[in-house]
């Protein structure tokens, strides 16, 4: 992927707006090539939407989703490649711009990149949009040779009749290919022939990153920037008073001090870190209202309340849980609590925007490019054939970053300074204050044990926070959240993997002041901790082994049953283990994909683990690049297991109350345990990767904790209860 | 104003002298390899050389830095050639966002400079680098491909 730093002049630079952001389509129709053929900005030709190809035999791959580190950009080429037929070493990147999606109908599909679809939801368009080229270009071939297209195959990026073993490459067909009209009808490869798919390719956006070249949006230069610094209001929902500007105006490089839709205050400087410095020393009154009143304690005393509330949402339900808890043999119950998690990416929140009277551009990296587009084109008041966001890769985004919230901010602050590019930056307190936070949720779990020790009846009650109805209440059906039960859903791609009889699963929705925000996983997070650590329990008090507990209810769940057993028999289950060392399992499903862990760990003074190896097993369908999917494997236990020893954000007097890394931690080299990852892809769908997996890492290790210990934690971080990762 | 050698280049910036390093390199000398994760010495994806020694750059002012040789990821390969580190990361496919790596490489270049041949406990030691995306399994085997190669 080429991101151009622009290395231009500042006239050169409005008129070639458009090109910005490296050899961008543009859809420019130019006098040669003839009507009807597309070009990106260098003057190659389009052969559809998907491909151009320059005339050094470069493929360049147009991609829509957004890279930010799960490497789907590479995936995504490969389904263009392998039905494309061209030389793998010959592919590279580029994003189409957003605006330019909007202009041309659409025609790249949807921009989101978040709920681990990246993959999943384009892989059918873009493998035929590959595919619609080949078939051109062979044409194109047929056509010159006079010869029936039927007598000709394409390999390599070269087309060959046949009979005559002519040959001719992609680059010298793709000015004709690029006149023929794209094929209708494309069919698209048997997944046994694929050759590109399937294969552990290395990233292709890997070189620029070790050199320091790779340019993210906080790199942004433009000639004449000026950098903002800013702080929104510390307590959610609270306005600006007043601020003194007198205590700052004078200070070194100071340009502008601004209020930014009446919830934040920007300050606008030469520099950054002259912006940041006199932010930090800007007065501020703010109208905080009754939300500073509002504290984590507050909040876990509502959700306690909806445990037992008469009104929930029912979202999986069978027989009579009632009935059945009422006559069980055992009845076992257990509360679970998970905390509000802020993503902290490590590339804070930043977009640079540049408003003049008739045009708006962003540069910013988002996981939402036709969002972003949507809000610059709101918070700039011009149409949207007026902008465009010019999408950059991100450093990180967890989901945090399909939110235009900071996108809005650059706009706006770029709309008082016309004709100068303003690159707008949080700093990392910024990151830690205004997050979209991972939501709060308790769940009170019950169920009965027959004699035998089977489960006769459960009911899952959730209390907290839906995510849906802050951010897309229009999703929200009939004002229930499905997503607040992901892995527990009845059917689908988020569905509950055991056949429990006399179940019932409902949500009592308790919002808060406090903004939610989708956070890798989303809701499987805490689902994933409150199943699975309760069926361990109920194994535990019927006297079974977990894992011959949990196979019993599995038979209608062939895919979980067969990641289970591959961790089970990789992580050594029922096989005798080094002195001191403790088993724990879990497994879930999410996103489409089937995924177990195994965690084996030690614990030293009942508090101190050591995760010694977690095997990872998931079943996503179709495996586009096994490389990638194993690194999308062992970074989600970083993450998850950071969210569970030491994450939490907590709320006092209406704000969050951490601020940086020092008092949010994340996991480092040494607590990183071994991890074994089985790529096990049984066919017939098209899973997630970059989430599944997260959501099985604290479940195993708890159990394995509670194993070890006798201990069994149900309210999270683990430091809170003075448990630490070694 | 400040005197700085930077990459082997001197370079004068005219800068409040609290200023931290990290911002004079990235905004004055406009050297954006070197990133800000967290400004507080935690996260470590500021860090930089000074003196052949890792440090990071957002909690020291650049009047500490004057007179002393400041690399920045830039200046690791030499007219394009890459480290063995750079080369170790390539190969293990390590960055996926890449956004922490510079700093990441940053540590490690100077950890293989004291101990050629770090065991697993020197890794654990000298690398708190924060990595999000959760590379830290790929950095591990990339240090020891280094060690080798
Ligand atoms: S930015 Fe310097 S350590 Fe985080
Ligand atoms: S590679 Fe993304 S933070 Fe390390």
């Amino acid at each position: 992927m080429k991101i151009a730093t622009p290395k231009i002049t500042r006239r050169q630079f409005i008129i070639n707006s458009a090109a910005v952001g490296g050899g961008l389509a543009l859809g420019l129709r130019l006098p040669y090539g003839g009507p009807t053929v597309v070009r990106a900005a260098d003057g190659s030709p389009e052969i559809g939407a998907w491909v151009v190809i320059r005339p050094d035999e470069t493929v360049v791959v147009r991609i829509a989703r957004s890279e930010m580190g799960q490497g789907s950009l590479t995936g995504l080429a490969q389904m263009v490649a392998e039905e494309l037929e061209c030389d793998w070493k010959r592919v590279t990147t580029e994003y189409p711009t957003p605006a330019t999606n909007v202009a041309r109908k659409r025609v790249w599909g949807d921009y989101g990149t978040g709920g681990s679809r990246g993959i999943r939801t384009s892989e059918n368009y873009v493998r035929k949009g590959g595919a619609a080229a080949r078939m051109m270009l062979v044409q194109a071939a047929a056509d010159q040779w006079k010869v029936p297209v039927s007598e000709c195959s394409a390999a390599n990026g070269v087309v060959t009749h046949g009979p005559s073993k002519k040959k001719l490459s992609y680059g010298k067909l793709a000015e004709a290919a690029a006149k023929l009209d794209v094929p209708k009808d494309i069919p698209l490869k048997d997944p046994k022939d694929w050759k590109i798919i399937g294969k552990p390719l290395k990233r292709l956006d890997t070189a620029d990153k070790v050199t320091g070249k790779q340019m993210y949006s906080a790199d942004m230069k433009l000639p004449g920037m000026l950098s903002a610094a800013i702080k929104g209001a510390p307590v959610f929902g609270a306005k600006v008073v007043s601020f003194d500007q007198s205590k700052i105006s004078a200070m070194k490089g100071v340009k502008k001090v601004m209020v930014v839709r009446n919830t934040a205050v920007a300050v606008v400087a030469d520099t950054w870190w002259q912006a940041k410095t006199a932010l930090d020393a800007l007065p501020i009154v703010w109208e905080e209202g009754p939300n500073n009143k509002v504290s984590s304690e507050s909040i876990a005393k509502m959700l306690d309340e909806g445990l037992s509330a008469e009104q929930a949402f029912v979202h999986n339900q069978n027989g009579d849980s009632k009935a059945a808890l009422a006559s069980a043999a055992k009845k076992i119950e257990a509360v679970y609590t998970y905390p509000y998690q802020n993503h902290a990416c490590m590339e804070p929140m930043n977009a640079t925007a540049l408003y003049t009277a008739d045009r708006c551009q962003v540069w910013t990296g988002t996981q939402n490019g036709e969002a972003a587009l949507a809000a610059t084109a709101e918070a700039s008041g011009l149409p949207v054939d007026k902008c465009d966001v010019h999408k950059m890769l991100l450093g990180g985004g967890f989901g945090r970053k399909g939110m235009s919230d900071y996108v809005t901010q650059a706009v706006v602050i770029a709309k008082e300074m016309p004709g100068t590019p303003v690159k707008l930056l949080w700093s990392r307190e910024e990151d830690m204050a205004q997050g979209r936070y991972h939501p709060v949720m308790h769940a009170k779990l019950t169920a009965g044990l027959d004699n035998a020790g089977n489960i006769s009846g459960m009911h899952i009650r959730l209390s907290g926070q839906s995510i849906l109805a802050a951010v897309r209440p229009e999703a929200l059906d009939k004002g229930k959240d499905p997503f607040a039960f992901q892995g527990f859903w009845p059917t689908g791609e988020h569905s509950l993997e055991y056949t429990i009889p006399n179940l019932l699963i409902d949500h009592a929705m308790r919002n808060t002041h406090v903004p939610p925000g989708f956070w890798r996983g989303v809701n499987i997070n805490q689902n994933a901790i409150f199943l699975e650590c309760f069926i361990d329990e109920l194994a535990q008090a019927a006297g079974q082994d977990p894992l011959a507990f949990r196979r019993k209810m599995m038979d209608k769940h062939p895919k979980s049953l067969a990641v289970l057993n591959a961790v089970a028999e990789k992580g050594g289950w029922g096989k005798p283990l080094a002195a001191g060392r403790h088993l724990g399992l879990a497994h879930f499903r999410s996103f489409g994909s089937y995924v177990a862990a195994c965690a084996e760990i030690s614990v030293k003074d009942g508090n101190k683990v050591k995760i010694h190896k977690i095997v990872a097993a998931t079943d996503t369908g179709y495996a586009v690049n096994p490389a990638q999917i194993e690194r999308q494997i062992s970074g989600s236990f970083v993450y998850g297991l950071s969210a569970v020893f030491d994450q939490e954000c907590t709320v006092k007097d209406g704000k969050i109350e951490q601020t940086n890394f020092h008092d949010y931690n994340s996991m480092r080299i040494a607590q990183m345990p071994k991890v074994e990852s089985i790529v096990m892809p049984s066919g017939g769908f098209w899973g997630g990767v970059g989430e599944p997996t997260i959501c099985v890492a604290a479940p195993a290790v708890l159990n394995a904790f509670a194993r070890a210990t006798g201990k069994r934690i149900r309210s999270f971080p683990l430091k809170n209860h003075g448990i630490t990762l070694v | 104003m400040a005197r700085l050698t930077i990459n082997g280049k001197a370079v004068n910036v005219d800068v409040d002298p609290n200023t931290p390093l990290l911002w004079v390199i990235r905004e004055q000398v406009g050297l954006t390899g070197t990133k800000y994760g967290c400004g507080v010495a935690q996260c470590g994806a500021c860090t930089v050389h000074m003196n052949g020694e890792a440090l990071r750059s957002c909690a020291m002012p650049v009047s500490a830095a004057e007179g002393k040789k400041i690399t920045t990821i830039e200046g690791l390969a030499n007219k394009g050639l890459l480290t063995k580190v750079q080369k170790a990361w390539i190969e293990h496919d390590v960055p996926q966002c890449g956004y922490c790596q510079s700093g990441m490489i940053m540590a490690v270049s100077a950890l293989l400079k004291e101990k050629p041949k770090p065991t697993d406990a020197d890794i654990d030691a000298a690398i708190t680098n924060i990595c999000r995306c959760g590379t830290f399994q790929q950095v591990r085997e990339a240090i020891h491909a280094a060690a080798k190669a």
